[in-house]
């Protein structure tokens, strides 16, 4: 079942996807078109990968890493689906990330890979933009390029673990104004789900509604203000988001 | 004199109003001693931690910043985030792994953000600080600060806070506080917040200029150069001028279990 986070109505609803529309809990049917989304999940601590498929590791002119790349993320980056992306004036390179986004089900430690999908409650997508310009080589990716507010769209939808047959075999795209700029499979990535969540969970706990960025492939481009940015995963869904400039931040 | 402070207990919801004296603290009317709590961490937020924020540490890698992999020296502020398993508090046990001889313990204050903080400037940095408190930012020992120190910085338990947040107006300059650090007992070092890269104000200033702080986010304002260390068995101390004193016992991890709770 696919779920989302609303608002409508004058307040936040949990709804799912039924025949087309969104049903609220309360039972109210509700266009796609007539709610504000939000992240499908109230997250806790937001892990992200960086070069985790080889294709894109070679884009960006990197060897492939030895262990995982792991990096943080704060909730203020995060938007839901049909949202908008600041752009600030003045920078050369600010490219989207199609990235599967894995949600821990339940407490997670010391986890072996068998076990792992366990420990999974389902899965997201989220467009993981990165503004290149503000690269520095301390604890790179730094936050200033990674952790800006509205950075990071997520959603449209929560699917359940046990929808998605086979997590490590899914077609990624991206489409900038309708064309498709990125393409991949989950099955490309170097450090695959089960490798993740024993990694992390080997020396720190995993809660309930953590998430994990997995990373994404190659085919990063920049996106300027009025691009319309498309990220989708096959069985997952689709996220749309606009790019705008800072005069509407008034900055 | 007493001292308005605000503190979380594990048998109450919210941040409650404490009252705190030489040698007692004052709650709902009563007199009590510290060890008569279960103390929490009065942060529930993000909390952000600041790199290279602290004069000496910047000086002694001045010669290394223009060097892969660093090439350049640092220009905005570098954060670090440490996430909620890491969360822990006053009195309460911090776990040292196997394979690892022993941790940095770096003392350093904690801003605590009073409201939704973008884009502030400098001159009103203030009214976006709700109050101050003591964080023990422990970390395995790591000499490169080119990637995230995850593994380092992450581990369950590796940062108490606390014991509880003083309001600002009881905190005079905060941008020269001094921060002691003991173990057993014993002053192992000594920081002063006048030694900041970017003072308090300065800091919140360019952390939001392209980030935004929320209500009950933390602020870390840098670790030390050259931290002391603790061992398994070594009480640490942290005291911070006009905050208080945050204490911790290490022990080997296989008697600890997340977020520093005893199984």
């Amino acid at each position: 079942m696919k779920h989302a986070r609303v608002a409508c109505h004058g307040a936040i609803h949990d709804a799912v996807e039924e025949n087309g529309v969104l049903k609220l809990a309360d039972g109210r049917l509700v266009n796609f078109d007539d709610v504000i989304w939000l992240p499908p999940i109230n997250p806790g601590t937001i892990f992200a990968l960086g070069l985790n498929y080889a294709d894109h590791a070679n884009e960006i002119s990197f060897n492939a890493p030895e262990e995982p790349l792991v990096f943080l993320k704060g909730p203020n980056t995060l938007i839901g689906h049909n949202g908008v992306t600041r752009r600030p004036a003045n920078v050369e390179m600010m490219h989207y990330e199609c990235e599967l986004v894995v949600v821990i089900g339940k407490k997670a430690r010391n986890v072996k890979r068998e076990d792992a999908y366990d420990y999974v409650s389902g899965y997201t997508i989220a467009n993981d933009y990165a503004i290149r310009d503000y690269l520095e080589n301390y604890y790179r990716p730094n936050l200033a390029v990674k952790n800006r507010d509205t950075l990071t769209p997520i959603g449209p939808w929560f699917v359940e673990k046990h929808d998605i047959k086979d997590p490590m075999n899914l077609k990624l795209y991206t489409y900038v104004n309708g064309e498709l700029k990125q393409e991949g499979s989950t099955k490309d990535m170097i450090f695959d789900i089960p490798f993740l969540i024993e990694y992390l969970s080997s020396f720190m706990t995993l809660n309930e509604n953590d998430l994990i960025l997995t990373g994404t492939p190659k085919g990063t481009v920049n996106v300027v203000e009025g691009d319309e940015v498309v990220v989708e995963i096959e069985g997952i869904g689709s996220l749309q988001n606009t790019i705008v400039g800072d005069k509407e931040f008034a900055r | 004199m007493l001292y308005h402070a605000k503190a979380r207990f594990s048998s109450t919801t919210g941040l409650e109003d404490i009252y705190i004296g030489p040698s007692h603290i004052e709650w709902k009317g009563e007199k009590l001693t510290e060890d008569a709590f279960t103390w929490q961490s009065p942060v529930l937020g993000t909390v952000y931690g600041t790199l290279l924020n602290f004069r000496e540490q910047v000086d002694a890698l001045k010669g290394e910043f223009k060097k892969p992999p660093y090439q350049n020296e640092p220009v905005r502020p570098i954060l670090y985030i440490k996430p909620r398993n890491t969360i822990n508090a006053h009195l309460k046990e911090v776990a040292i792994p196997k394979g690892v001889e022993e941790v940095e313990i770096n003392a350093t204050l904690g801003v605590v953000i009073g409201k939704t903080a973008t884009n502030v400037k400098e001159a009103d940095a203030f009214d976006y600080v709700d109050g101050y408190t003591i964080v023990n930012d422990v970390t395995v020992p790591h000499t490169s600060f080119y990637r995230p120190a995850i593994k380092q910085k992450a581990r369950d338990g590796y940062c108490p806070i606390g014991p509880w947040i003083v309001q600002k107006d009881n905190v005079p300059s905060p941008d020269n506080l001094m921060i002691w650090t003991f173990k057993n007992d014993e002053l192992i070092s000594v920081n002063s917040t006048k030694d900041l890269v970017r003072s308090i104000p300065r800091l919140i200033q360019d952390v939001t200029n392209y980030m935004t702080l929320a209500k009950g986010d933390l602020l870390l304002v840098g670790v030390p150069h050259n931290p002391p260390t603790a061992k398994a068995g070594d009480t640490i101390r942290i005291e911070i001028d006009h905050i208080g004193s945050l204490e911790n016992r290490f022990v080997l991890e296989n008697v600890q279990v997340a977020g520093g709770e005893k199984a």
